[in-house]
């Protein structure tokens, strides 16, 4: 499809198999209060090319679902797959590219040494390092400020400059943990805007976490709804919007029956725990 | 302007002050020997007079500040800086053991600091002793390191040098450790995320992390290093050295030479932590620092 695929694509991996599959996971952290349920029982699986939100409420375990794939924390039952693999073997082979919900930029680094970051670790080439640089900071906007450090840039521009860093290397999956949700709503609707361009683009599969029932409407072609104690998902909606997706799109009867829909699972999460 | 007003302004006044008590000190603490030298000369003089003499003794209980900075002039701007009566030459034997001292134990530090945040072990077995290690005092160890040094034929500015190094390690392994250690949760599974090693994690994320901690941490140490130095200088028989200087003015009541040689040691203090603030400071500008 694109010159930006991943050199580590496992050849194996076929148009229909999904990305991202699991069944029956579960994660139980234990703490000094007892066990906590953190997720319990998920099946799911994620096509190829998808944009996927995780909605919920707070310790429904949207973000643990995200670092399950990421390989950042373990699950205690059930299984999933990466690409076929393990999320560790995934990992290794530097599948997914990671986006905070804080920036997370090293304050010593420029923003080009930032993004740079990645490239260095994974040994590309000098060459290449300076081309992809280039490249991913067009992407997000922010030629013109490869030599500042990260505290002159405003915040919405060092998020850019984070999910620059984390397309450095081409990852074939994105993974974004309310990157937006520490940002004013103007800022956040500009950045959505632009990360749905950037997904049209690239064709990459993107699990996105978020609070906001507007922002998972607009981006997502598949929306999880979860709720919390134990973490499940509660409705999993195929988004009907094109795919081509102006900000106006937020108006239409068809966006808002989605929303009320999404709404209603969170409501019917709620009405659980109480 | 606002220099003049934040800086200038209130340190100039609290010198004054100080030498003002010092003055006050000086009368009152030399004026019973004066009394009894004018006693047994049988001399009669005003109150004038009898100030003046306190402030010219040739020793002093207490010398009074111009006496000092008078020495203090003579014995730095005045000798050829090989005389063994030049400040600048006990300065410089004392700042280059110093210097040894400091390099040895910021190396020694880091590499402690290093192995405890890396090998679980060391982590749990090694932060008593070195706690343990500062609660020696230096006085009671510098002699036995000295003369265990000298029965082994290691003498001159090595035994001076160890002692800096033990009072220095110190502080730059507790602040090293911690430096080590900074890296928020973020930073370090984001270089999960990217598969890297841990000699990538280390270089690329623990070091810079750790180097406002490695400046703040060498501030201290290089000002025990010179403590050290001094105390060093005091077992060995007192040859040369801001030490040695100080033990001989108090063998033979050269209670001016101990004064300026005390001076000297703080303008030492002084331009070696200034310079390693400098350090710190140009650093931390090259590595992206916010200028304050």
């Amino acid at each position: 499809m694109n010159a930006l695929a991943s050199p580590t694509q496992p050849a194996t991996a076929t148009v229909t198999a999904p990305v991202i599959e699991a069944t029956g996971l579960g994660l139980t952290f234990e703490t000094g209060d007892g066990p906590v349920h953190a997720l319990s029982n998920v099946d799911l699986a994620i096509g190829k090319g998808e944009f996927v939100s995780f909605i919920g409420p707070s310790g429904c375990g949207k973000t643990t679902f995200l670092r399950v794939i990421a390989d950042l924390e373990q699950p205690t039952a059930g299984r999933i797959t990466v690409n076929g693999m393990s999320p560790e073997e995934a990992r290794r082979q530097r599948a997914y590219g990671y986006v905070f919900q804080a920036a997370g930029l090293f304050p010593w680094r420029t923003i080009e040494r930032n993004v740079a970051l990645p490239l260095e670790i994974m040994g590309y080439p000098k060459s290449e390092v300076a081309q992809r640089i280039a490249r991913t900071l067009d992407l997000v906007n922010l030629t013109g400020f490869e030599k500042k450090f990260p505290w002159q840039l405003s915040g919405g521009m060092q998020q850019r400059a984070s999910i620059a860093r984390a397309l450095a290397f081409d990852a074939d999956l994105l993974l974004m943990d309310e990157p937006f949700g520490a940002l004013d709503e103007i800022v956040r609707d500009h950045l959505n805007e632009q990360l749905l361009q950037l997904w049209d683009r690239t064709n990459k599969t993107i699990c996105f976490v978020t609070h906001s029932i507007p922002e998972a409407v607009y981006l997502s072609t598949k929306i999880v709804v979860m709720s919390p104690r134990p973490g499940r998902v509660t409705d999993v909606i195929d988004s009907t919007l094109p795919r081509e997706r102006p900000l106006d799109i937020r108006e239409t009867p068809e966006f808002l029956a989605i929303a009320a829909r999404v709404r209603d699972g969170l409501r019917a999460g709620h009405s659980y725990e109480d | 302007m606002d220099r003049l007003r934040d800086k200038i302004i209130p340190v100039t006044a609290i010198l004054l002050g100080i030498a003002a008590i010092w003055y006050v000190g000086a009368y009152l603490m030399n004026a019973p020997f004066q009394r009894d030298l004018d006693r047994r000369a049988g001399e009669t003089p005003t109150f004038s007079e009898f100030v003046v003499k306190t402030m010219t003794q040739p020793k002093p209980t207490l010398p009074a500040p111009h006496q000092v900075a008078v020495n203090f002039f003579e014995n730095t701007f005045l000798r050829k800086v090989t005389s063994a009566r030049s400040l600048v030459y006990h300065a410089w034997v004392t700042l280059s053991s110093t210097m040894a001292g400091f390099a040895l134990g910021t190396a020694l530090g880091i590499a402690i600091a290093v192995g405890i945040v890396h090998v679980t072990t060391l982590d749990r077995s090694l932060m008593p002793w070195i706690i343990a290690s500062q609660t020696i005092p230096i006085l009671a160890l510098a002699p036995m390191i000295i003369v265990v040094l000298a029965a082994i034929g290691v003498t001159g500015l090595i035994p001076k040098a160890l002692i800096s190094t033990y009072l220095s390690f110190f502080p730059v392994a507790v602040g090293m450790v911690k430096g080590l250690r900074s890296p928020d949760m973020l930073h370090l599974d984001l270089m999960r995320t990217y598969n890297a090693s841990s000699a990538q994690v280390f270089w690329k994320l623990r070091v810079p992390a750790s180097v406002p901690y490695l400046f703040a941490s060498m501030k201290v140490a290089v000002a025990a290093s010179l403590v050290g130095a001094i105390v060093g200088e005091l077992p060995t028989g007192a040859v040369a050295g801001i030490g040695a200087k100080l033990l001989n003015g108090s063998y033979y009541s050269q209670t001016i030479d101990m004064f300026s040689a005390l001076l000297a040691g703080s303008v030492v203090a002084v331009i070696l932590v200034s310079l390693v603030g400098l350090a710190g400071r140009v650093t931390e500008r090259a590595m992206g620092g916010r200028p304050a």
